[in-house]
């Protein structure tokens, strides 16, 4: 009897011809994502991953959980195929469940078993199999009940190159295999937004490499340190992460001196894209990922999200957009960023946020604006001296 | 970046020499539980002794006075909330003031949550509370008065004396407490002359490892324990002594008996001199500087966030605070600050250089200069 896990996939199915390519992206994440565990190991079979030699470490599954392209997966029991060793294995699983739900030894607890077998070699048909497993429990456990309609738990049989029993079916991450679907530059601040902003193009298979202007002395080392404790969280999901921390000090001081106030949140925005554009081409990156929502700050309004588009010629992505700012905590609270993205560290750059910015930039006034500061050299110069830092949870 | 210099003492300070290896020498080699009863129990029973007098030797009390903790914050605790508890039936007003570290204050809070009454007292412009409202503010269930010696953000020092003696004027005679962590080792202190029946002390102020403080208590006075378990600290404080910070803390008392304690204002002295003359415009906070402590000295650059400017300090190499250590990272104006009055802007310019024995004359002069040069390059990004 050995633990195991039986991992599904979805969406990859539609892929016609291009199936293995994703297939075997999967399988190299899944074992990314397994190097912590040592002696674990990833077996592919048809149509699912067998993850074997698993111990008693529970947080396996938590690992298994983050890997985008898994639409569901079971903790099971992998046994010989043979009745007697079904049963057993059926039992322990019955067990602790009920022990997890803590189902009093009182109550009645109701269940079904279903089996399904692949190997038609098996000497008994599926509904044999229920039968034979469903009566060994009821004469094991006492107070147990079958229920067909509505059972309190399912015990399922899979009988394939082996046996394979298990009670839960827990939903994967979803989405599709990190990798598959190109390359994109995701603006990280230490927000609430830009991580889950991160983590839904992630999820669509996007490989994220990061970007975050640091502005000291106005922002502090800390606030760094809190960027790069994000991407860690981030990279369980998405792997390694590269993270560019752009000098943005200068910029946000020339564009302060000398352009008009009420315009400098949107200079400012126009600068990170342009200088998120750079990474990109150099990283071979081919969209911009941002986490902003319409109409959240004088920043994201139809009007301000275009002079921010202005300035750059690549797709910008913003799968925040429609959502509300409760949704957008709901989410990182679920990714796990949200504690790490509200702590209070010192980010003194409000002194160039203006007392009254503009909601509705007139494009035109915006490009002249930025006229007044030599923007190309600042880009030139911010590049030269970023610090990449590669990031893995 | 040349030579670092430390100018955020009041926040800790580095370990000295000396005393790292008394405590490096407890932990290898006298690492017997004072409580064993073998010869390694009674060796480090002795060292224990040692330095309970070394540090009753320092405050000119009684070795049976000295109870150690594990810094200021559980002396603060143990001799509010202890004090307190034991007195809950004689009466429940306290009275403290509204410029405390947050290890008074915050304890004071929870003892209003749990039904006590507190009076905080206001302080005037220098940072300093009048001994007639501490007079006025007694009442006949008043059981206890808590008052810090120097104040951490802007080293203003409270008239304990005068606080001492007209407390022992009074029938009722509340339990005076006074939280020496930030003047202990740098100003004169006489806990018996001066009427103070509990005081609390830490050693990483002064050059001992964290984790270690300790509060007198005068004879026949009763608090209530806090934590139970062997008895330790004649039941005051259960708990395996830490022996390290115990021994650590009894050194540099130790060491801090050869130092010329004149010298920390002579480096304040050319601090001030030297930064009022190259940024003239600079606001002290608190006191004038001769009548503050001798190690802190706050001071603000209006406009200037103080976050920024020790950001931008650090870059070059020098280290100062903003406010107390625990409030620098909230958003919000400090609570010392805003008692003395100060505006929003010099509140939120405030920087805090706070200075040691093992600070020199010359780095007064650099950190000056550097000061100047940081200034210099923010005073263009004023907030408009």
């Amino acid at each position: 009897m050995e633990r195991v896990a039986l991992l599904r996939y979805g969406e990859i199915h539609l892929k016609g011809l291009n199936r293995p390519y994703f297939e075997r992206a999967l399988y190299n994440n899944i074992v990314k994502a397994l190097e912590p565990y040592e002696g674990v190991t990833v077996r592919k079979a048809e149509g699912r991953y067998y993850v074997e030699n698993i111990g008693d470490d529970p947080r396996v599954f938590d690992s298994i959980a983050k890997v985008f392209g898994i639409i569901s997966f079971s903790p099971a029991l992998k046994v010989e195929k043979d009745v007697v060793a079904i049963q057993k294995a059926a039992e322990v699983l019955l067990r602790e469940a009920m022990e997890a739900q803590a189902a009093s030894q009182k109550e009645t607890f109701t269940f079904k078993v279903e089996s399904r077998r692949s190997d038609k070699s098996f000497y008994l048909n599926s509904m044999e199999l229920s039968r034979k497993v469903g009566g060994y429990l009821l004469r094991r456990i006492p107070n147990l009940k079958v229920d067909v309609h509505n059972p309190m738990m399912t015990v399922n049989v899979e009988v394939r190159e082996w046996a394979y029993v298990y009670c839960q079916i827990i939903p994967g991450a979803g989405g599709m295999p990190v990798g598959t679907n190109g390359k994109a530059v995701l603006l990280l601040s230490g927000g609430i937004d830009s991580p889950v902003a991160g983590w839904m193009i992630a999820k669509r298979g996007v490989e994220v490499t990061a970007v975050h202007y640091h502005s000291f002395p106005y922002t502090s080392e800390r606030s760094k340190e809190k960027v790069i404790d994000l991407c860690r969280i981030l990279s369980q999901y998405c792997g390694e992460i590269k993270l560019h921390v752009v000098p943005f000090t200068k910029i946000q001081q020339e564009l302060y001196q000398k352009c008009p106030h009420n315009m400098l949140t949107i200079l400012m925005r126009r600068f990170m894209m342009r200088i998120a554009e750079v990474v990109a081409h150099k990283e071979d990156a081919k969209a911009l990922v941002t986490g902003e929502s319409l109409g959240q700050v004088a920043s994201q309004t139809i009007e301000s999200l275009c002079a921010t588009n202005d300035a750059v010629s690549m797709p910008v992505f913003r799968p925040l957009i429609g959502m509300d700012k409760i949704e957008i905590m709901d989410l990182a609270r679920r990714i796990g960023t949200y504690e790490t993205s509200i702590l209070p560290y010192e980010d003194c750059c409000t002194i160039f946020v203006p007392k009254h910015p503009v909601t509705r930039p007139k494009l035109e006034k915006v490009r002249e604006a930025e006229k007044l500061v030599e923007g190309e050299k600042l880009i030139e110069e911010a590049v030269a001296n970023i610090e990449v830092l590669n990031i893995k949870g | 970046m040349g030579h670092e210099i430390y100018l955020d003492n009041a926040a800790t300070t580095p370990v000295h020499p000396g005393v790292a290896e008394a405590v490096m020498e407890c932990m290898l080699h006298d690492f017997g539980n004072p409580s064993s009863l073998h010869r390694m129990g009674l060796r480090a029973d002795k060292k224990l002794k040692e330095a309970r007098e070394r540090i009753a030797l320092a405050l000119g009390v009684d070795a049976e006075g000295v109870f150690f903790t594990s810094g200021g914050t559980e002396a603060n605790n143990l001799a509010i909330i202890g004090t307190a508890l034991a007195r809950k039936r004689e009466g429940r007003h306290c009275i403290t003031t509204q410029i405390e570290h947050p290890s008074v204050l915050n304890t004071f809070k929870y003892l209003e949550k749990e039904g006590w009454e507190v009076t905080y007292l206001p302080v005037n412009r220098d940072g300093v509370v009048s001994p007639d409202d501490v007079r006025r503010a007694i009442r006949p269930d008043t059981v206890l008065v808590s008052i810090m010696h120097v104040n951490n953000e802007i080293g203003s020092i409270q008239p304990i004396q005068e606080i001492g003696r007209l407390l022992k004027a009074q029938g009722n005679s509340p339990v005076f407490h006074v939280d020496a962590v930030q003047s202990f080792g740098k100003l004169d202190i006489k806990p018996v002359q001066w009427g103070i029946d509990l005081l609390s002390i830490s050693g990483h102020k002064i050059h001992a490892p964290k984790g270690i403080g300790a509060l007198y208590m005068r004879k026949g006075v009763k608090i209530h324990p806090l934590q139970w378990g062997g008895g330790q600290e004649r039941g005051v404080r259960s708990g395996t002594e830490n022996m390290p910070g115990i021994v650590g803390f009894g050194e540099a008392v130790r060491w801090l008996e050869e130092v010329d304690r004149d010298y920390l204002y002579r480096l304040k002295g050319i601090l001030v001199a030297e930064l009022t003359e190259k940024v003239p415009w600079a606001v002290i906070n608190g006191p004038p500087p001769e009548k503050g402590a001798p190690h802190i000295l706050s001071v603000s650059f209006p406009g200037i966030r103080g976050e920024v400017m020790l950001h931008a300090l650090e870059e070059k190499g020098v280290y100062v605070g903003t406010g107390s250590a625990c409030s620098s990272r909230r958003g919000h104006m400090s609570h010392v600050l805003e008692a003395i009055g100060a505006k929003k802007d010099v509140a939120q310019g405030a920087i805090r250089l706070s200075l040691s024995y093992l600070n020199t004359e010359d780095e007064m002069r650099q950190a000056a200069r550097i000061i100047e040069q940081c200034v210099k390059e923010l005073e263009g990004f004023v907030r408009r």
